[in-house]
């Protein structure tokens, strides 16, 4: 196989992670707007972990990205 | 990626090139040197002139200035604790300082320095040394501690310790790579899109209508960046500080 398909492929597989980041991010956001609609007073002590999971989920997607940055330009 | 020609060039607004001219070439001083200090300045001025007035009631500079403080100091005194408070200064720099790197980023003909790893890497290992000074002067022996957690059975130190490790070790790398990343993927997407307005535009009589998509998406994703730069600060900053909570408070 050539090698810039064989880069093209590589790069597509990698982000493949984004399949379980985006099933996650939507996780926390679903949970967290039930959360807050259960119990409005509730919003100021959980936005903040909402958003930190957020974040930390995201990270994956990044190294995934990162990973098929890598892959097509280094 | 090449379009009868053209090329879709997304990375190359990320390199570094020397700024003010022969001076700063002599001393590699480049652009991304050249924000930096206009965002230190920046947040200066802001924080000097803002609270020179020190009214009562605010005007709009000192009402911005007291709500990056306001906003710095709650995060700090939630996450933290009542005792967190003596890192309130490194806390509030590390996010103003960040959260103008990644606003200055988003003008026009501006660089982000955000976006080199670098830089992300160098204010990450400033706060994992500090969380580890201060976990080992805080509790001394005690601190080797943190890497197995009390009331675990014995039996599974040979997982837990190596696990606790790595997760340790790489608290640098992640808070780092998020904030790089975050911002490398937001440019480079803005970037494809602005390469795609010119390369429509240029297909003949109906590739000016159809190029009004990609711009209408471009001005949504400027929305959107900003949302991110806030949120990255943001983000930094609240690991920063829940570091801290664990350095403090050992678990």
């Amino acid at each position: 196989m050539e090698v810039a398909a064989a880069k093209a492929l590589g790069a597509g597989i990698a982000v493949i992670a984004l399949f379980g980041v985006g099933l996650g991010i939507g996780n926390i956001f679903s949970t967290l707007i039930a959360t807050v609609g259960r119990n409005p007073a509730a919003r100021d002590a959980v936005f903040p972990i909402g958003i930190l999971g957020f974040a930390l989920t995201e990270a994956v997607a990044l190294f995934a990205l990162l990973i098929a940055f890598l892959i097509l330009f280094a | 990626m090449a379009v009868e020609g053209k090329t879709i060039d997304a990375l190359s607004q990320f390199e570094l090139a020397p700024a003010l001219g022969p001076i700063g070439a002599s001393v590699n001083f480049t652009q991304s040197n050249l924000f930096m200090l206009i965002a230190a300045g920046l947040i200066l001025a802001l924080m000097h002139y803002g609270m020179r007035p020190a009214a009562v009631v605010p005007g709009r500079f000192q009402a911005l200035a007291e709500t990056f403080h306001e906003f710095a100091r709650n995060l700090v005194v939630e996450q933290v604790g009542p005792e967190g408070r003596r890192f309130f200064p490194f806390v509030f720099t590390l996010f103003m300082f960040i959260l103008f790197g990644n606003m200055l980023g988003l003008l026009p003909f501006a660089f982000t320095f955000t976006s080199h790893i670098a830089v992300t890497f160098t204010l990450a290992m400033i706060v994992f040394v500090l969380i580890t000074v201060v976990a080992i002067s805080l509790h001394g022996k005690k601190f080797l501690g943190y890497f197995f957690p009390e009331g675990a059975p014995i039996w599974l130190a040979p997982i837990i310790i190596p696990v606790e490790i790595v997760s340790y070790l790489s608290r640098p790398v992640s808070l780092s790579i998020r904030l790089f990343a975050n911002m490398v993927a937001g440019h480079v997407m803005l970037k494809v899109f602005a390469t795609f307005i010119v390369l429509l535009g240029g297909l003949g009589a109906v590739g000016p209508f159809i190029a009004v998509l990609p711009l209408a998406v471009n001005v949504a994703l400027v929305g959107f960046e900003v949302l991110v730069a806030f949120l990255q600060a943001y983000v930094f900053a609240i690991l920063t500080c829940i570091y801290l909570h664990d350095a403090v408070h050992l678990h």
